[in-house]
């Protein structure tokens, strides 16, 4: 009994309107949200989430006020499911229904899969500089490199999540402990006491001199964080010292352990390419007599030392390149016009679109034609 | 009835469409050849007249000046400009504004010249509210930015042809030509260190001084690269072109025919202006074959205004089905000449608005929607398709009903959208693609006009169900209100098919440019609200959940979605898709939420409220 009521309410319509709806809801909370938040800070809290979550200004706590779109999204794929599962019974009146609601569920998975696989980066590039990474557009990583071998360097990155967690950080490829004394999401610096600011305890590198202060996180889609960390280098014979890292510092510091040197910097996540991209130009067209931009784009030389592959690429608007599963496309530039910036976006789950568009048009055309033929067959006979 | 009293109708009404074409030959200044010209403006070739209805309509928001064309305002500024300066051209309606500036309130129009004491004002204010952000403007700082771009345009126009204080223009020409070789002499020779002839070179340095004015502030480009250009898109404004001569340029053909339909125009000689016109046409006529061509066209387009037409057609189509309902039990013979009359009509404004709607895109070479004007636009027309079919499956005059007052709304609102200046600007690079806006923007506008296709039936069964006993007569076996119930569920289907598909579009050509299927953008989001939106309501229908009423309420919330998604998301100000922050946009958008919701309570008050719904009066006698 309590099972057949479990599987009615799961296969209910009444249950796909309620979830329709409620996405309804959703949908345009999160986009009036994306006003207030930001399109990243929205889409986590709205789309990427399990539930939607109240919390009052400077509160600790947060109570969940609304189902978010992993929550939804799983609902109306269970009751989907379970709908078809149940009643399934091949009539031909029904077959457009089938595949349109195949497509759905495909659809429904793929972007579930690109949420999850997906990732994207950018790489901004000066006219002439080449680069074989691209970083990403907000998460930081403490890279320690060994300089010692001239022709190779290795780099040993400790993403931000590792970071703001504090404690010992141990890699096998190091001869130290990493230890995070403190860390900011978002911070200032200075080179002068000011209001807010206090000394940095480092006493090795940049950092003596130096004033820090935490700050709020962005929530401006235009801007970023810029974090800072105090970090103690632990060798086994005992500490080296203790470094102020930041966002804010551009060149790296380094140091000598067990005979061997190192750098120490943190910067934007690093994403490595088994091939480099060189800008060679940038254009930036504009309609004659107007400043109505025509058209960006970016001639880029691709060099790929382990095919032998060398190359000349035109990335422009709605061309992006898309080469090693990555697609390269033209997001910003420089003001100046001197450089380019591209995003960089891997997604394993890309083609899964293709085919549920595939799937579902051809259900609906199905269904229509199921409908209409019926129809105008009645309508001529009456 | 007469069969013939409908075609007679639309006979007579197509007449006078196709009368508006005729024109008498003009005496005096040929102002419609001159309108015809050629010229670069917006990176567009487009005819002067374009230029003179589109700021006007940027200043003035009208298409004239009183019984002055626009053509012929345009003349009078570029070429009589203190002429020009006494005529009503800015419109002002902010108190405040008009007390700022002491001018005399309700005159709705006013010169440049009761403004120019105030010019520095004007200016200095505008430089303030331009750091103020837009959401946070008063009405009256808006209207003062408006005024002041009103302003600039219109001085920069004043700087078009002539230079300033210029009352023969050849005859200054000549004078300019002339000076120039012991100008040049002069000049040199000064380089060089070498004693120079100061007079000469002063005079040459006058006419370089204003000329170089006129290059900066020119509107237009009116003069056509050289025949053996590179680029046939380097057009010059008259001042570039006028100090090139110095450096071993010639004066170009368009110059010397410009100064002198300028000097004749002064001079009020229709006859010189005439032939100095017909002189220079002749040349482009030569040489720029194309650019001729687009001048002549758009002219044609302007002056016929298909739109404008149209608009008064749908209406008319609309009181006719409306009449043809209210007599549909008492005179059902009248009612049926009526609702053909009415249908016809709407077939009429149809072919006269996709007339224009082809037109345009042959114009433009684009596909129908590139802006939010055009979007107005192909709603309204896919509405009055729609209804157009609906009439013929359904002949009850509903579908009539419907689709012109569909028409008639939309039309309205795109000549609303009209007011920001030209309507075929160029696009910007990310939308520079006539795959993508041939494919996904088409498919999703037709699920807008679906959707409010369909909320549209909707609000006309709350209506009639309330006010009138319409819903419960039957036309052969089918009650009105059935008819009603199966439109909107038949457009239902429609709307979830384009909306969804348009969407998936979408998502197809983010992922082609930009390597991603769904980035949540708020105009993305506003697409998937009314997929989401139909699928509930074909969901709920088919569930048994709503009957009848319900799903017309249903239909009609889909009005509120729809129009979120069009206009609501560009208020946002932000992601890709947004064009343009619109202010008073906000209020019209919030009225009509308002009301959809009114109606929809309306449709929620118990059935025994509505006439359409009560028991029918027992007829007499039975």
């Amino acid at each position: 009994m309590l099972l057949e009521r479990v599987i009615r309410f799961f296969t209910s319509l009444r249950l796909t309107v309620v979830l329709l709806v409620l996405s309804l809801v959703l949908v345009f909370a999160g986009t009036l949200g994306e006003v207030h938040l930001g399109l990243f800070k929205a889409q986590t809290e709205f789309f990427r989430s399990f539930f939607v979550y109240w919390q009052p200004a400077g509160a600790r706590w947060k109570i969940p006020v609304f189902p978010g779109g992993y929550f939804l999204g799983m609902a109306l794929l269970l009751n989907l499911i379970s709908a078809h599962a149940s009643r399934f019974k091949f009539s031909r009146a029904k077959i457009g229904l089938w595949i349109i609601h195949a497509g759905l569920i495909l659809l429904i998975l793929g972007q579930l899969a690109t949420d999850m696989f997906a990732v994207e980066s950018q790489m901004h590039l000066r006219q002439g500089q080449m680069k074989n990474y691209s970083e990403s557009d907000r998460m930081d990583e403490l890279a320690v490199t060994d300089l010692t071998d001239k022709k190779l360097e290795t780099v040993v990155a400790i993403p931000e999540r590792l970071l703001a967690g504090q404690g010992d950080i141990r890699n096998a490829q190091l001869p130290f402990v990493v230890r995070v004394r403190e860390f900011y999401a978002n911070s200032l610096l200075t080179t002068n006491a000011a209001t807010g600011f206090v000394p940095a305890n480092a006493d090795t590198g940049v950092g003596p001199g130096l004033w820090w202060r935490q700050v709020p996180r962005e929530t401006a889609m235009d801007r970023r964080d810029l974090p800072s960390a105090l970090v103690e280098i632990v060798a086994p014979q005992g500490s080296l010292g203790t470094w102020l890292v930041s966002d804010w510092l551009e060149q790296p510091q380094t140091f000598t352990a067990d005979g061997r040197t190192y750098s120490l910097q943190l910067r934007l996540e690093r994403f490595y390419l088994p091939f480099s991209l060189r800008l060679l130009q940038f254009h930036h067209d504009v309609y004659e007599g107007t400043d109505i931009p025509k058209n960006f784009s970016s001639q880029l030389l691709l060099n790929r030392p382990d095919t032998g592959e060398h190359r000349e690429v035109l990335i422009y608007m709605n061309n992006p390149l898309r080469y090693d599963g990555r697609t390269f496309y033209q997001a910003s530039f420089d003001p100046d016009n001197l450089g380019t910036v591209l995003q960089v976006v891997k997604n394993p789950g890309w083609l899964t679109p293709y085919l549920a568009c595939v799937l579902i048009a051809t259900g609906m055309v199905v269904q229509f034609l199921s409908h209409l033929i019926p129809f105008l067959r009645k309508r001529r006979t009456s | 009835m007469k069969k013939w009293i409908p075609w007679l109708l639309v006979a007579v009404v197509a007449a006078w469409v196709l009368s508006t074409l005729h024109h008498p030959p003009e005496t005096g200044f040929h102002t419609r050849d001159f309108g015809r010209l050629p010229v670069l403006l917006g990176g567009r070739v487009q005819p002067l007249d374009s230029v003179a209805r589109n700021t006007l309509l940027q200043i003035r928001e009208r298409q004239s000046v009183g019984g002055m064309s626009a053509t012929a305002w345009l003349m009078e500024t570029m070429m009589n400009p203190e002429g020009a300066d006494q005529l009503d051209v800015f419109r002002i309606d902010n108190l405040e504004l008009l007390n700022l500036l002491q001018l005399p309130e309700r005159q709705k129009y006013y010169s440049f010249s009761q403004i120019q004491p105030h010019l520095d004002d004007i200016s200095r204010q505008a430089q303030r509210i331009n750091n103020v952000d837009d959401v946070s403007r008063t009405a009256f700082e808006r209207q003062l930015l408006k005024l002041d771009n009103a302003l600039e345009i219109y001085q920069r126009l004043k700087l078009s042809l002539c230079p300033p204080g210029t009352k023969d223009f050849a005859g200054q020409l000549a004078a300019y030509e002339q000076a120039i070789p012991a100008g040049v002499v002069a000049a040199q020779a000064r380089e060089a260190g070498k004693s120079y002839d100061q007079a000469a070179l002063n005079r040459l340095v006058d006419f370089l001084s204003s000329y170089s004015d006129l290059s900066k502030f020119a509107y237009p480009l009116v003069v056509p690269p050289a025949p053996d250009a590179k680029s046939r898109a380097d057009w010059q404004n008259m001042g570039q072109s006028l100090m090139n001569v110095v450096h071993g340029g010639e004066f170009v053909p368009a110059v010397k025919a410009y100064a002198a339909m300028a000097t004749a125009y002064d001079q009020n000689q229709p006859a010189a202006f005439n032939q100095a016109l017909d002189d220079y046409r002749q040349w482009l006529g030569e040489w720029f074959v194309p650019e001729s061509r687009q001048g002549v066209q758009e002219f044609f387009f302007n002056e016929f205004q298909p739109f404008y037409q149209a608009i008064f057609i749908y209406v008319a189509a609309f009181l006719l089905a409306i009449f043809a309902l209210l007599t549909f039990a008492l005179a059902p013979n009248l009612s049926e000449t009526l609702r053909r009359s009415a249908f016809w009509l709407v077939v009429l404004g149809g072919v006269i608005h996709t007339f224009g709607l082809v037109f345009r895109m042959w114009l433009e070479g684009r596909p129908p929607v590139t802006n939010l004007y055009s979007s107005a636009i192909f709603i309204g027309w896919g509405c009055v398709i729609l209804g157009i079919v609906l009439e013929r499956v359904f002949a009850v005059g509903l579908g009539s009903a419907v689709a012109s007052f569909a028409g008639f709304i939309t039309l309205v609102i795109a000549h609303n959208l009209s007011m920001d200046g030209d309507t075929m600007e160029m696009l910007r690079a990310v939308l520079d693609t006539n795959f993508w806006l041939a494919t996904h923007v088409v498919v999703v506008t037709l699920g807008y006009a679906s959707t409010f296709m369909a909320g549209l039936l909707g609000v006309t069964y709350v209506l009639l169900g309330l006010f009138t006993p319409l819903l419960r007569y039957k036309s052969g076996n089918l009650e009105l209100g059935k008819v009603l119930t199966k439109m909107a569920y038949g457009i239902v289907c429609f709307a979830a098919l384009f909306s969804f598909t348009g969407t998936v579009l979408g998502g197809i050509w983010a992922d082609q440019s930009w390597g991603r299927f769904w980035g949540w953008d708020p105009k993305e989001n506003g697409a998937l609200l009314i997929v989401l939106w139909n699928a509930a309501i074909l969901h709920a229908r088919w569930g048994g959940l709503v009957r009848d009423r319900g799903l017309m309420n249903m239909v009609i919330f889909g009005n509120i979605v729809t129009s979120w998604s069009w206009f609501g998301v560009n208020m946002l100000g932000i992601g890709l898709h947004s064009y343009g922050f619109m202010d008073a946009a906000f209020w019209w958008l919030l009225a009509f939420v308002l009301s959809q919701v009114g109606l929809i309570l309306l449709g929620l008050l118990p059935p025994g409220l509505g006439k359409s719904f009560q028991n029918p009066p027992q007829p007499a006698g039975s």
